[in-house]
């Protein structure tokens, strides 16, 4: 068979619904060499993996999961549009691979009932034969392949078992039988057929998991259902919000590290700075991410391979229909607390694509840890140490209130959005509790591993070239001090001089209304990188020797040389800090609201209506605050 | 398919532990097209097996499948009760 290896690669297109083992199925064929992607125009994943199946070389597509072909929308209408060759970039499957889980093949001949009448070679693939064993049920498979005239085989793809006989069926579709008569179109009708077929060839009906019934009379109780769902967000946000750290400060350690190598051994000179500062400064800040998103998603799919995140959104659902969302989002904006990058990720694993892109369009309103460095220097420089109730401190509330302002903001953009850009396309909510089911390591790594990988490549580069774009305009054109002026005297005047200290002083009349001057402008320009770099570039335009002391004092002493009044009044620091609770300054979660929306529409969407709720609140604050306690 | 038969009971009404044949589903519209594909046709048993601690949704058993659905899309179905 030497001339097949000539052939054009055989497309072969997987079809089931979500949580038919599909995606187990797809990764025991491809192991760890699947591409993953977007289809062109909509949120939906596109994975495909390129496969040797019985010496011929093939590529398996894996179609996003789906309960039905009369599809809702154009994100379902992915499916049906790359079965008929109608996606310009993706060539139509030369064949179609079903997979349908053995414990509910009852709802699954649904669908295999209208991927039939397309009229492709197609073959049918039982998985989870063992789980069906487990639970008393029994079918004849052989009988099952007469009544539907195609090929079925069944699998256990987690074990491996019936791989290679798989492999052997897949290499030749051309062989394979079609069916006679096509089964109904008609719903109703669709349903009778498949009954009368499962009745022949399921001669036990699997009874329902004892293990699962089980597990779900404690997982989904009232009391005890509700403290697991608190303790397991509580986890979540603990291991972004503070397991990460010691990860993220290593990898902080070793580029500053790398960097002073670097420098120790290069000429001094533009290149090596642009070397050490600009490229591994902005290497860093993309690998910075990593131990956020490789712990989240590890959760995350283990949690969901498990089967408890169905759970999880089952138990929530309630609180986020409220506001037109689902259960699912919940993890989402949770994480986002934390970092709005692996938040806006992790909205993956939300099924209807609106509600998809309503979290990832308001994520960026929970407070991040990045804006806490910007909040505690304000707080601790302009808000009085004071004990107000109890043990609650002064500051304490102040901070509440800034997170609790970002939450309900959210909430609130997230309802807007749904009544109006966003409104439904009468998709009805529904999901299903699988069950539960012991993960495999193979499946939950490459799926981790996927998803660190799409962010390095998709988002990062960008996350890397804005980094060093924005050192480059901090640093650029290039102002020289006099010999003997202090190290920070000399990096204020650079600062000043530089494309984004010109950028800050041009912004001055646009930022003057909300009490910003031309120092916060600088700030606000810098922190486009990272909220948190406003801190350091405060520290380099006020010349102070560190971060938190003789910051805060300057910038509690500077004055107007012109008025002589204060530059950061209450007003203007209550301004500053409704400023951070809305902007979106942080082109990483831009670039990964690209990544994940595949287009700039949505990040612009998200930046300008972020920046004009920020405007605006700012705005308002600056004026009631300044009436409130006139300077 | 818009009249519902009065003599069903809404599924959204039967008790958890509940049992009943389905007797009719609202269609017409995309959310009706939805139900009936995921199996929610005519002559289907179900089962109500839990509600969730704030009372909706709620898990059916039908098809081999646990299925989750709110209250709304719930009450388009109706059923017989079984005794």
């Amino acid at each position: 068979m030497s001339e097949v290896a000539a052939d054009p690669a055989l497309r072969l297109g997987l079809v089931g619904s979500p949580n038919s083992g599909k995606t187990t199925l797809f990764n025991a064929l491809t192991g760890l060499r699947a591409k993953v992607g977007n289809y062109a125009g909509v949120t939906v994943e596109r994975r495909e993996g390129s496969v040797d199946l019985d010496g011929r070389r093939a590529v398996v597509i894996d179609l996003p999961g789906t309960y039905s072909l009369n599809v809702i929308g154009p994100d379902e209408a992915v499916v049906t549009r790359v079965l008929s060759g109608a996606v310009a970039d993706v060539p139509p499957p030369d064949a179609i691979v079903f997979v349908a889980d053995a414990c509910s093949l009852d709802r699954s001949l649904l669908l295999v009932a209208q991927v039939l009448r397309l009229g492709l070679p197609a073959c049918l693939v039982v998985t989870m034969m063992d789980e069906l064993t487990a639970r008393g049920g029994s079918l004849d498979v052989a009988h099952l392949e007469r009544c539907l005239g195609i090929p079925v085989l069944g699998v256990v793809g987690h074990r491996g078992v019936g791989l290679d006989p798989l492999r052997r069926l897949l290499g030749h579709p051309e062989g394979w039988s079609r069916p006679a008569i096509l089964p109904p179109d008609d719903a109703a009708e669709r349903a009778g057929w498949a009954a009368s077929v499962l009745e022949s060839v399921l001669h036990v009906r699997p009874g329902r998991s004892a293990t699962t019934d089980a597990i779900d009379r404690v997982v989904l109780h009232p009391v005890y259902g509700t403290l697991l769902f608190a303790v397991m967000m509580v986890l979540f946000f603990q291991l972004i919000f503070a397991w990460a750290q010691p990860a993220m400060d290593f990898l902080d350690d070793s580029m500053g590290a790398l960097a002073e190598g670097l420098a120790a051994i290069l000429p001094a000179g533009i290149v090596t700075e642009l070397l050490t500062e600009g490229v591994i400064g902005g290497v860093g800040s993309v690998l910075v991410f990593l131990p956020q998103i490789l712990l989240l998603f590890g959760l995350l799919y283990l949690l969901d391979d498990l089967g408890y995140m169905a759970r999880a959104a089952f138990v929530i659902d309630r609180v986020m229909g409220r506001i037109g969302l689902e259960g699912r989002c919940f993890v989402s904006l949770l994480s986002s607390y934390a970092c709005a990058v692996p938040g806006i990720m992790a909205t993956r694993t939300i099924p209807s694509p609106r509600n998809r892109l309503a979290t990832i369009l308001v994520a960026p309103l929970m407070t991040c840890s990045a804006r806490l460095p910007v909040y505690a220097l304000l707080i601790g420089a302009f808000v009085p140490e004071k004990r107000v109730f109890g043990p609650l401190g002064l500051q304490g509330l102040v901070l509440l209130a800034l997170y609790l302002l970002g939450a309900f903001t959210a909430l609130a953009v997230a309802a807007i959005l749904k009544k109006t850009l966003l409104r439904g396309e009468g998709l009805p909510f529904f999901m299903e509790l699988p069950p539960y089911r012991v993960p495999t390591f193979r499946l939950w790594i490459s799926q981790v591993w996927q998803s660190a990988r799409a962010f390095l490549r998709r988002a990062g580069t960008i996350i890397l070239l804005v980094s060093i774009l924005l050192w480059a305009s901090l640093h650029f054109p290039r102002i020289e001090a006099t010999p003997d002026a202090t190290p920070e005297a000399a990096a204020q005047l650079a600062l000043e001089g530089s494309l984004a200290g010109r950028v800050g002083h041009a912004l001055e009349p646009f930022i003057a209304p909300l009490g910003f001057d031309w120092k916060i402008g600088v700030g606000l320009v810098a922190s486009l990188a990272a909220r948190e770099v406003i801190v350091s570039t405060l520290a380099q335009v006020y010349a102070a020797t560190d971060e938190s002391l003789s910051l805060r004092e300057a910038i509690r002493a500077d004055r107007d040389p012109a008025t002589g009044r204060a530059i950061f009044t209450p007003a203007t620091v209550a301004s500053l800090l409704v400023f951070f609770v809305y902007a979106l300054q942080c082109t990483s979660t831009l670039a990964v609201m690209r990544r994940e929306t595949n287009s700039w529409r949505w990040p612009a969407f998200a930046f300008t209506y972020l920046l004009a709720l920020a405007y605006g609140a700012s705005f308002v604050t600056y004026r009631v605050v300044g009436w409130l306690a006139p300077v | 398919m818009d009249d519902l038969p009065h003599d069903g009971t809404p599924l959204a009404s039967l008790p958890v532990g509940g049992r009943g044949v389905i007797l009719a589903v609202r269609a017409g519209d995309a959310v009706g097209q939805r139900l009936l594909d995921l199996g929610l046709v005519p002559g289907t048993p179900v089962e109500v097996l839990r509600r969730a601690p704030l009372g909706d949704p709620s898990v059916y058993e039908l098809r081999g499948t646990q299925l989750c659905l709110r209250r709304s899309e719930a009450e388009r179905v109706r059923v017989r009760r079984a005794p």
